[in-house]
């Protein structure tokens, strides 16, 4: 995208719609995490996932720190990602 | 002419026993965890209050032991909609361990071994509504039911009430708490149903 100058510019959120929903609508289970705290690999299916409490916690079994919660309400699902410091979502 | 049919609501409550709306009965106690039951051994437990100027306050489990204990029985009421009537504790009310403590902060955050958090008004900590306990019917604490010891405000959503309680920061600006931050109420009153944002 250029503006009139002919420089790039960014564009809105709505840019993100197409990829974002080809990394959503993966299985995220097969999803390989790094663990903000230990730094950690491996995929989502093998972390330890306590899931009495009033939402989902996901933690990773070498430190427990808490890797991903997820909580669903009548306004909609709750998402935090912020112990894994990325994600790769394999082929 | 026969009675009005009440409709379903699970199992039929105490007579006489006021039970908030969207919850049941139970007579087991639950335990919900977040995550791996901390084992605190009481030599080196401690509770620090930290004040909103930095100021730090702590006790050891011997400090705790040697203040007035009260022996409160309550009823508690968990957001995944179990309550539980007439359980018994003994511990020491937040009256007592803030009492010298100099503060103009509305707000408390408190922290947890392992991790976990939770925020509420500090006027819901005081009053004769909050106590620190370590016993539970006659016994110590269970560790997976929050001993050594924890917080216990039972007039908000147990979710408040933090298992191996460590801290309390106290603020004059609110922040929200472990499930606060997830889309549960900043508040809790299990009596307005409070359970998520917006609630």
């Amino acid at each position: 995208m250029q503006d009139t100058t002919g420089a790039q510019t960014h564009e809105d959120g709505n840019a993100l719609a197409g990829p974002l929903s080809a990394v959503f609508a993966h299985d995220m289970t097969t999803a390989v995490g790094r663990c903000l705290s230990c730094a950690a690999e491996r995929p989502l299916a093998e972390v330890s996932v306590w899931s009495h409490g009033p939402g989902l916690v996901a933690r990773c079994p070498g430190c427990d720190a808490v890797l991903l919660r997820l909580v669903r309400t009548p306004r909609g699902s709750w998402l935090d990602m912020t112990g894994l410091s990325r994600v790769l979502l394999p082929v | 002419m026969g009675s009005l049919t009440p409709g379903f609501h699970g199992r039929p409550r105490p007579q006489g026993v006021a039970l908030p709306p969207g919850q049941y009965v139970t007579e087991d106690f639950p335990v919900l965890s977040a995550g791996p039951t901390p084992r605190v051994d009481t030599a080196t437990w401690q509770l620090d209050v930290v004040t909103e100027t930095g100021a730090t306050h702590s006790w050891s489990w011997a400090d705790l032991m040697r203040l007035d204990q009260e022996e409160p029985t309550v009823d508690l009421h968990c957001v995944t909609r179990w309550s539980k009537f007439g359980t018994s504790w003994r511990g020491v009310s937040l009256d007592t361990l803030l009492a010298d403590v100099a503060s103009a902060a509305d707000f408390a955050l408190v922290g947890a071994y392992g991790g976990y958090t939770t925020n509420l008004p500090l006027a819901d900590l005081l009053g004769g509504k909050a106590w620190i306990v370590h016993t539970y019917d006659g016994a110590p604490l269970h560790p997976v039911h929050g001993g050594p010891a924890r917080l216990l405000v039972p007039h908000l959503y147990l979710w408040k009430s933090a298992k191996w309680v460590r801290s309390i920061r106290l603020m004059v600006q609110d922040s929200p708490g472990f499930w606060e931050q997830l889309g549960y109420h900043d508040y809790g009153d299990p009596w307005r149903e409070q359970r998520y944002q917006g609630d």
